[in-house]
């Protein structure tokens, strides 16, 4: 930092230059920050209900971004889960015999993505039919068994993605005998699109949000600057830095974005709880393994950390933008 | 210590403040400004102080030309340069004694050692016991002694008031024009913008005189042409 080496050689200057010096500057500099930081923190208790609408306004603003995101990350992990148990069933030509169905079989088991192939006989599956669906009266009037051979294919893990599969359907089509292949892609492509564009609504929200945070922050922080112009002047006129004449406004905010981020942790934590009851019998019904988790910790600080830097941000704008007004000229009077 | 040369202080087309000015003043001297209202006196204090910049000539400050000195360094100038104003600057919101800490904070000083050098100053002004009081509490002669203490609590080399004696009976006045007096026999520089002239006849110093921002007495006459520092 520029200052920190002006201020040693400021001190140093025409002096005997010695590492204790050197040290006992740094030690005062550490000690400012820590001075600094209590200081512009106290001033945020000293105004609780101040203070709390403006943690609350930060986070709520930060809140729902997250707990957006969560529900993403939550979503694909449902394609996740149905990924897990992709199938592709491929039905034989109604003519074949069972032993060419049986060499189908074996060819496609013998392929390395493949993890099992279960061959279901023809006359195996119209007896079931007939029993499950209930039709047995009007399938009597059917000729012939209309259902072909199929086989049920079960991929390996490694082939289980999008592209995996559709590589997988195109070498099944092409082998002799195969009249065609089924896999009911369609939903979960749906889905990927409806998540991918969710994903990138979401982060457009997450922008303007942090937007709303950055410029509450430094409203509230301009105002914090007006109340203490006198203070600001008196520490210009006596050789406060930038830096220095800076530095509690930057702690301020910095405070503020600690106690929104925490807040929008708290709101989080207390939403999903609130809700797990109600998201755990709707998949249940559904009978998927969806669960909305929380930020865990990691999140959590990454959430009160990210809160620190925008509030720390808002702040600084506002100082840039207000601080270079307060000039000590206007005290000396014409 | 100071040295104004040909200095000139033009605020737009149509006022000037300060007209080729000429003076210097040396290590441990005392000397007094004064003029009409409006003369220029506070240009001049502000220009010493960096809060304005010369429209043209040279002024040079401890050996240090400020014409042209970076807004970066202006910070590390002024903590060469005690300043007393005449509403004192007081911040009310803490005590004496972390009022005339200030300076010391600003340049990061340690704690034990900045506490030796307040209470060192505001022994000086007579005003050890009221440390921990609020400013406010204080009477105007005691508030003018607290914003002395803080000028100098640092020990600059260059001592400025601003109509310090303003607001003051002539009892007190006197009480604070013999503190500058003593500070300036240790070697400070201190200059005195005043109209207080029954003050200035009975002190006795050099006088600075400005007249609609000209320099018409104590001033010292310009040799040669301005050159760089």
């Amino acid at each position: 930092m520029v200052p920190e080496s002006q201020r040693k050689h400021d001190v140093s200057r025409g002096a005997r230059v010695s590492r204790s010096a050197g040290r006992q500057l740094m030690e005062g500099y550490v000690n400012h920050h820590r001075k600094v930081a209590r200081d512009s923190a106290e001033r945020l208790w000293r105004s609780p209900v101040a203070s709390l609408m403006t943690w609350a306004v930060i986070g709520v603003a930060l809140a729902l971004p997250v707990a957006l995101l969560l529900l993403l990350s939550s979503l694909e992990g449902v394609s996740a889960g149905w990924d897990s148990s992709a199938r592709l069933t491929a039905y034989v030509e109604l003519e074949s015999p069972l032993e060419d169905a049986e060499a189908i079989a074996e060819r496609v088991a013998s392929d390395g993505r493949i993890d099992a192939v279960e061959l279901v006989n023809r006359d195996d599956a119209f007896r079931e039919f007939r029993v499950s669906s209930g039709l047995e009266d009007a399938l009597d009037f059917l000729d012939e068994n209309p259902l072909p051979h199929a086989l049920l294919i079960t991929p390996e893990a490694s082939a289980r993605s999008e592209a995996g599969m559709q590589g997988l359907i195109r070498f099944i089509e092409a082998i002799e005998g195969i009249e065609r292949v089924q896999v009911d892609l369609g939903w979960l492509q749906r889905l990927n699109a409806v998540t991918d564009l969710l994903v990138r609504a979401v982060w457009v929200l997450s922008l303007l949000l942090a937007a709303v945070v950055v410029l509450v922050i430094g409203n509230t922080v301009r105002l914090a600057i007006e109340s203490r112009r006198d203070e600001i002047l008196v520490a210009k006129l006596v050789g406060g830095t930038e830096a220095f004449v800076r530095r509690p406004f930057l702690y301020t905010g910095a405070w503020f974005g600690l106690g929104g981020g925490i807040l929008a942790w708290i709101v989080l934590e207390v939403s999903l709880w609130w809700l797990s009851g109600p998201i755990e019998r709707l998949a249940d019904l559904y009978r998927t393994e969806f669960s909305l988790s929380g930020p865990g910790l990691v999140g959590g600080l990454a959430l009160i950390i990210a809160a620190m830097v925008l509030g720390w941000l808002g702040a600084w704008l506002a100082v840039k933008r207000h601080m270079d007004d307060i000039e000590p000229g206007e005290i000396a009077g014409g | 210590m100071i040295e104004f040369r040909q200095v000139t202080k033009r605020y737009d087309s149509d006022h000037t403040a300060l007209r080729q000015v000429n003076f210097r003043l040396d290590r441990g001297e005392l000397a007094f400004l004064t003029g009409h209202s409006g003369a220029g006196k506070s240009t001049l204090l502000k220009l010493i102080m960096v809060m304005e910049r010369p429209s043209a000539g040279e002024l040079v400050v401890g050996g240090q030309l400020l014409n042209k000195l970076p807004k970066r360094q202006v910070p590390y100038m002024r903590r060469h340069i005690g300043v007393v104003f005449q509403n004192h600057q007081l911040l009310f919101d803490r005590t004496v004694y972390d009022n005339v800490a200030m300076p010391l904070e600003v340049m990061g000083v340690p704690p034990k050692e900045a506490g030796r050098r307040v209470r060192a100053a505001l022994d000086k002004v007579g005003l050890l016991s009221k440390e921990k009081m609020n400013p406010i509490q204080l009477s105007g002669g005691e508030q003018q002694r607290v914003g002395i203490a803080r000028a100098v609590v640092n020990k600059p080399p260059v001592l400025l008031a601003d109509e310090p004696t303003g607001n003051l009976d002539p009892e007190l006045s006197a009480g604070i024009m013999n503190l500058f007096s003593q500070f300036s026999q240790v070697g400070v520089t201190v200059l005195i913008a005043t109209h207080d002239i029954a003050l200035i006849n009975e002190m006795g110093h050099r006088t600075l005189t400005l007249d609609h921002g000209r320099l018409v007495s104590g001033g010292t006459p310009f040799q040669g042409g301005v050159h760089g520092a």
